[in-house]
């Protein structure tokens, strides 16, 4: 089994908001990113596909598949959009950092034809990251 | 915020938070005599110590509270680590200041241990791995798998 990683960049602005909370709760439980007019990250995503490489052309998938994939599905929907406002995928749940990664692992698995989602990476600054794999993965590694 | 949970049951989630700490240590062994601690561990066995700035990586995961999106919150992650880790270590010399290293080779294995032994009361959130960078070219894992290493530590 081999595993391929492709790496894209996004910027998207959100904001932590739970409606059942009152504006004290929310504000003692989210802090500044509770803040009414929300912010911003550069988002770093990795996604890695693990498969063995095709006989014929020594491919796990083709890289320009997946590039395209991650256009359609995640740039096209999150890029330079407000997460909270802009994206029908955050209705109802906060897009913190574990609930993007959530978010895209569940548009992404199903689309996957060659090889397997292995793992969703999306970090929201360089000291700070969220990571899906499947459960019963033995040890994700870093 | 509940009705989404049910569709993530297959996935896990985990959370990765990087600190920074520096502190100075010398790697030298009572068990071993002048010539041969200065044979294995070189530079590192300099009488005086030497220093680095170590990255630390904590891994923890955890069902995500549809409340908060959070497996954890990081002020509460933060200041855990802040209190058990960076402000007992940084800016310290790991063999004078650090109880667990006074006859324990500091080494960055055993600092991997000791600061797994440390993150692992945590109580919001079941702590899987701390990765330490001792210099942006060497880096330390523990445990290799989670699973295997409960209760080791007691």
């Amino acid at each position: 089994m081999v595993l391929l990683t492709r790496k894209i960049e996004f910027s998207a602005s959100h904001r932590y908001h739970n409606p059942d909370f009152s504006a004290e709760e929310n504000r003692r439980v989210f802090g500044k990113c509770n803040n009414p007019h929300g912010h911003g990250h550069n988002y770093t995503l990795e996604v890695t596909v693990a498969g063995e490489p095709d006989p014929v052309t020594g491919m796990v998938l083709d890289l320009k598949d997946l590039k395209e994939l991650l256009e359609r599905e995640v740039m096209q929907r999150m890029d330079h959009r407000h997460l909270n406002y802009e994206v029908p995928e955050f209705a109802g749940q906060i897009p913190t950092c574990e609930n993007i990664a959530r978010v895209i692992w569940k548009l992404l698995d199903p689309k996957i034809k060659q090889g397997k989602l292995h793992r969703v990476r999306l970090y929201e600054s360089p000291d700070l990251y969220a990571e899906c794999y499947r459960d019963g993965t033995p040890g994700a590694t870093v | 915020m509940t009705q989404v949970e049910e569709i993530y049951g297959a996935v896990k989630v985990e959370l990765g938070r990087r600190y920074r700490f520096a502190a100075s240590h010398r790697l030298h062994t009572p068990q071993l005599s002048e010539e041969e601690n200065q044979r294995v561990f070189g530079k590192c066995n300099n009488p005086y110590g030497h220093g680095h700035n170590y990255v630390l990586e904590v891994r923890v995961s955890g069902p995500v509270d549809p409340a908060t999106g959070m497996i954890a919150n990081l002020a509460d992650l933060d200041a855990f680590v802040e209190r058990e880790v960076l402000e007992p270590f940084d800016h310290k010399s790991l063999n004078e200041d650090v109880a667990a290293f006074r006859h324990t080779v500091p080494t960055t294995e055993n600092l991997c241990k000791e600061v797994y032994r440390r993150l692992s009361a945590f109580p919001y959130a079941k702590l899987e791995r701390v990765r330490i960078e001792e210099t942006s070219n060497n880096s330390f894992e523990y445990p290799e798998n989670p699973t295997e290493c409960e209760g080791n530590l007691a």
